[in-house]
C-alpha cells in the first residue's frame, strides 16, 4: 500500500492544480464597483484555502478508495473539525466547504463497511427481528415526536412555520404515493389538484361565506372529480406517454386559473380568506361582528403563535388520515388492485379486476388528497394566486415520493424533510444553498437508487413458517 | 361448457383465427396444439374477450360471452393462467394468491388457499417470499394456484411448461390431471409440447394458422402420422 502513496499524491496535487486553474478566474478575482467602473481585487487566499482542500480532499477520497481506512477516516475528521473550528477564514462558505469536505470523506471510508455490517446484521435472525421491531416503533416515535413539537422549546415561530410547510408536503407526497406509488400511473400534473382544492375553498369561503370545515370535504369532492375528469382521456396511456399528459393536465388548470379573471381574478389572486375556526373561534386580536376570538372563548390570552400552533395541529390531522387511508386501502381489493395494476396489467385482466375503474378511482381518491392539502394551504395562507401551483410544485411533490421509495410511508416523511427542510435550513448558505440541495439528491440517487426506504412493506404478515403440510 | 362457432380474430388488420369451432364439454381436459403463431394463444385470449371476436360466438354454458369484458367473464367462473405466468412479482406468494381471489367468497378463502398448499407443497413453503424471486416452476404453480383461487368451473392454461425443466414440466402436468380429476375443474390447455399435452388430455385440436385441422381423443392424435411428423417426431425422445 505504501508504494502507492506517491501516485495517491501525484493524483491529489493534479486534481488541485486543475481546480487552481479552474478556480483562478472564479474564486481569484472578484470585481467590485468604485462608483465610476468595476474594478478588481485579488481573492488568493480563498483560492488557496480551496486547493488546500481540494489536494486533502482527493487525497481522503484515495485512501478510502483502496481500503485505508483509518488514515481516511483521521484525515476526514481533521478536515471536518478545520471546518467547524471558530477560526477566521476570510468568508463562512470556506468553512462550510471545508467541513463538506471532511464530511464526504467520512461517509466515503464508511459506506462500505456499514453496508456490509448492515447486510449481515439483517440476514442474522435476531438482526431481522430487531430491524422489524425498529422500523414498527420509529414510525410511533416520529407520531409522538410530531404530536409534541408545538411545546418543545426550540418550536419559535420559523420553526413552525417550516414544520407547517414540510407537513404540508408530507401530506401531498402521501396523496400522490396512492397514485405513483401504489397504482404505478406516473402523474406529473397533480399540483392542479392542490390548486382546485385551493381555489375551492377561496371561492367558497370570499364568495359565499362557508367555514374551513364546511369546505373542506366539498374541495376533495371538487378535486375527485377533477382527478375523475383526468382520469377518462387518460386511462390507455402508461408510461412517458401518461406522464406528459399529465404534465399538460396540470398546466391547463394553472393557465385557466391566470385567464379565467372572472372566475379566479386572475394573476391577482384572491386575497383575504378566512382562516379556519375552532368551534367557530377566529384566531386573531379582534374578532369579526358576530364571531368570537379564541382568547375570549377560553379566557386563554391572545398569542399570535395559537394560530400556528393550531394550523401545524389540522395538517398533522389531515396528513394521519391521508396515511392512515393509504394503510388500510392497501388491506382492501381495491388497494390490491392498486399494486397489481402497477405490478401486470395483463395479469388484472386475467384475474377480472377491470382496469378502468381501478385506475379512475386511484386518480380520484389521489386527487382528493390534494384537495384537502389544497384548502389547507389556501386557509393557511389567507391569499392564493396561480403562482403557487406552477410545474415545479408537482415536481418537487414527485421527487419527495421518488426519492422516498415509490410506495413507502416513511419514506415520504424523510424526503419530505430532506427536501423541503433541507433548502430552508441552509438558508445561509446564500446561493450555494441550492448547490448543497442538489448535491443531496445526487448522493441519494448514488447510494439509494430505489429510493431512501426501496423495501415493500407486505400488506398481509403471516406467522412464523412452517414447514410445508 | 364452452362452445367457440365460427370464430374470428383480428390484431390489427391481421387475422389470427379464421372461423374456429371448438367445444370443451363439463369435467373434460381439452388441448388445443400447434405451431408458433398457429393461432393458439390467440384463441385462448379471445375466449377472455381480449382481443374480442369480430365474428362467430362463444357461449359458456349456453350463454353468449362474445361481447362481455373480460372481468365479466372471469367473474362467470372462467380463470385464466397468462402465457409466461404473469405472477406479482413484488408481492409475497401469499398476496399473489389473496389477488387470485379477490372476487371470491371471503368465507372459503382459507379451505381454498389451503388446497392450493396441498397441492404446491412448495408454494407453502415459501408464502412470504416475493413472487419474483421464485423459480420457473415455482411462478407457474403460482400463476396455476392464483387461478385456482377464484374457484373456477371453466380453467384456461395457456402454455404452462413454456421454459421449464423436463422434471418439472412432469410434475405440472400431474398438478393440472389432478385439478382436473380431483376439484372436477374443466380445462382447456394450449400447449407447444403436444406429446405431455395429448397423453394428458381426453381431446385434443390441432391449429394450423387460424384453422382447426384435426381434432380427436388424445390417443388418437398421438397415433395420427400427420401430428406425429409436425409437433412430436424429434420434438421429443
Amino acid at each position: 500500500m505504501e508504494a502507492r502513496l506517491p501516485s495517491m499524491l501525484k493524483d491529489a496535487a493534479m486534481t488541485a492544480l486543475v481546480a487552481a486553474a479552474l478556480g483562478i478566474f472564479i474564486v481569484g478575482f472578484r470585481t467590485y464597483d468604485v462608483g465610476k467602473g468595476l474594478t478588481f481585487d485579488f481573492q488568493f487566499v480563498e483560492l488557496g484555502i480551496a486547493v488546500v482542500t481540494i489536494f486533502f480532499g482527493r487525497l481522503g477520497l484515495q485512501l478510502a478508495s483502496v481500503g485505508l481506512k483509518w488514515p481516511a477516516f483521521l484525515l476526514g475528521t481533521v478536515l471536518g473539525a478545520i471546518g467547524a473550528a471558530p477560526l477566521r477564514l476570510p468568508s463562512t462558505f470556506l468553512h462550510w466547504f471545508i467541513v463538506l469536505a471532511g464530511v464526504l470523506i467520512v461517509l466515503r471510508t464508511i459506506w462500505p463497511w456499514a453496508n456490509e455490517t448492515m447486510a449481515s446484521v439483517r440476514q442474522s435472525p435476531r438482526g431481522a427481528a430487531y430491524g422489524r421491531y425498529f422500523a414498527k416503533w420509529f414510525g410511533a416515535g416520529l407520531l409522538a415526536l410530531a404530536i409534541l413539537m408545538p411545546f418543545a422549546p426550540f418550536a419559535d415561530q420559523k420553526t413552525m412555520d417550516l414544520a407547517v410547510l414540510i407537513l404540508t408536503y408530507v401530506m401531498l407526497g402521501w396523496g400522490l404515493n396512492i397514485v405513483v406509488g401504489l397504482a404505478g400511473l406516473l402523474d406529473l400534473g397533480y399540483v392542479a389538484f392542490y390548486a382546485v382544492g385551493a381555489y375551492s375553498y377561496a371561492l367558497l369561503s370570499t364568495q359565499y361565506g362557508l367555514g374551513f370545515w364546511s369546505v373542506l370535504p366539498l374541495a376533495g369532492m371538487m378535486a375527485a372529480a377533477f382527478g375523475l375528469m383526468l382520469g377518462f382521456p387518460v386511462l390507455r396511456l402508461r408510461g412517458d406517454y401518461l406522464a406528459i399528459v399529465t404534465m399538460g393536465f396540470g398546466e391547463i388548470i394553472r393557465l385557466v386559473l391566470l385567464n379565467w379573471v372572472d372566475l379566479s381574478n386572475g394573476p391577482a389572486g384572491i386575497g383575504s380568506i378566512p382562516g379556519p375556526t375552532l368551534f367557530g373561534a377566529v384566531f386573531a386580536e379582534t374578532a369579526p361582528a358576530g364571531k368570537q376570538t379564541f382568547a375570549e372563548m377560553t379566557g386563554i390570552p391572545f398569542s399570535s403563535n395559537q394560530r400556528l400552533i393550531y394550523l401545524y395541529y389540522i395538517i398533522l390531522m389531515l396528513a394521519l388520515v391521508t396515511n392512515f387511508f393509504t394503510q388500510r386501502v392497501r388491506r382492501l381489493p381495491v388497494g390490491r388492485a392498486w399494486e397489481a395494476l402497477r405490478e401486470d396489467e395483463t395479469a388484472c385482466k386475467a384475474l377480472g379486476i377491470n382496469p378502468t375503474n381501478t385506475k379512475l378511482t386511484a386518480f380520484a381518491v389521489g386527487a382528493m388528497f390534494a384537495g384537502f392539502a389544497g384548502s389547507f394551504f389556501a386557509a393557511k395562507q389567507r391569499f392564493i394566486s396561480p403562482e403557487s401551483f406552477t410545474f415545479i410544485e408537482s415536481a418537487i411533490i414527485l421527487a419527495i415520493v421518488v426519492l422516498g421509495g415509490m410506495g413507502s410511508q416513511i419514506g415520504v416523511v424523510l424526503a419530505a424533510v430532506l427536501l423541503i427542510g433541507l433548502p430552508e435550513w441552509f438558508r445561509d448558505l446564500g446561493a450555494y444553498r441550492m448547490v448543497v440541495f442538489g448535491l443531496a439528491m445526487v448522493l441519494i440517487m448514488v447510494f439509494r437508487p430505489r429510493g431512501l426506504i426501496a423495501h415493500r412493506e407486505p400488506s398481509v404478515r403471516l406467522h412464523p413458517v412452517r414447514a410445508g403440510p | 361448457m364452452l362452445e367457440v362457432r365460427g370464430v374470428a380474430a383480428f390484431y390489427g388488420a391481421i387475422q389470427a383465427l379464421h372461423g374456429v369451432d371448438l367445444d370443451v364439454a363439463r369435467g373434460e381436459i381439452v388441448t388445443l396444439i400447434g405451431a408458433n403463431g398457429a393461432g393458439k394463444s390467440t384463441l385462448l385470449m379471445t375466449v377472455c374477450g381480449n382481443p374480442r371476436a369480430r365474428a362467430g360466438t362463444i357461449r359458456l354454458d349456453g350463454e353468449d360471452i362474445t361481447r362481455l369484458p373480460t372481468y365479466e367473464i372471469v367473474r362467470r367462473g372462467v380463470a385464466q393462467v397468462p402465457e409466461g405466468r404473469r405472477i406479482f412479482p413484488r408481492m409475497t406468494v401469499f398476496e399473489n394468491l389473496q389477488m387470485g381471489a379477490v372476487f371470491a367468497d371471503p368465507a372459503h378463502f382459507q379451505r381454498d388457499i389451503e388446497r392450493v398448499f396441498a397441492m404446491f407443497p412448495r408454494l407453502a413453503e415459501r408464502r412470504e417470499q416475493r413472487g419474483g424471486t421464485l423459480s420457473g416452476g415455482e411462478q407457474q404453480m403460482l400463476a396455476i394456484g392464483r387461478a385456482l383461487m377464484s374457484r373456477p368451473r371453466l380453467l384456461l392454461l395457456d402454455e404452462p411448461s413454456l421454459g421449464l425443466a423436463p422434471l418439472i414440466v412432469r410434475q405440472i402436468f400431474e398438478a393440472i390431471a389432478r385439478i382436473a380429476r380431483e376439484e372436477g375443474v374443466t380445462i382447456f390447455l394450449v400447449e407447444q409440447n403436444a406429446f405431455h399435452a395429448l397423453r394428458l388430455a381426453d381431446r385434443g385440436y390441432v391449429l394450423v394458422n387460424g384453422r382447426v385441422r384435426l381434432s380427436g381423443t388424445g390417443k388418437e392424435l398421438l397415433a395420427n402420422q400427420e401430428v406425429r411428423a409436425a409437433y412430436l417426431e424429434g420434438g421429443h425422445a
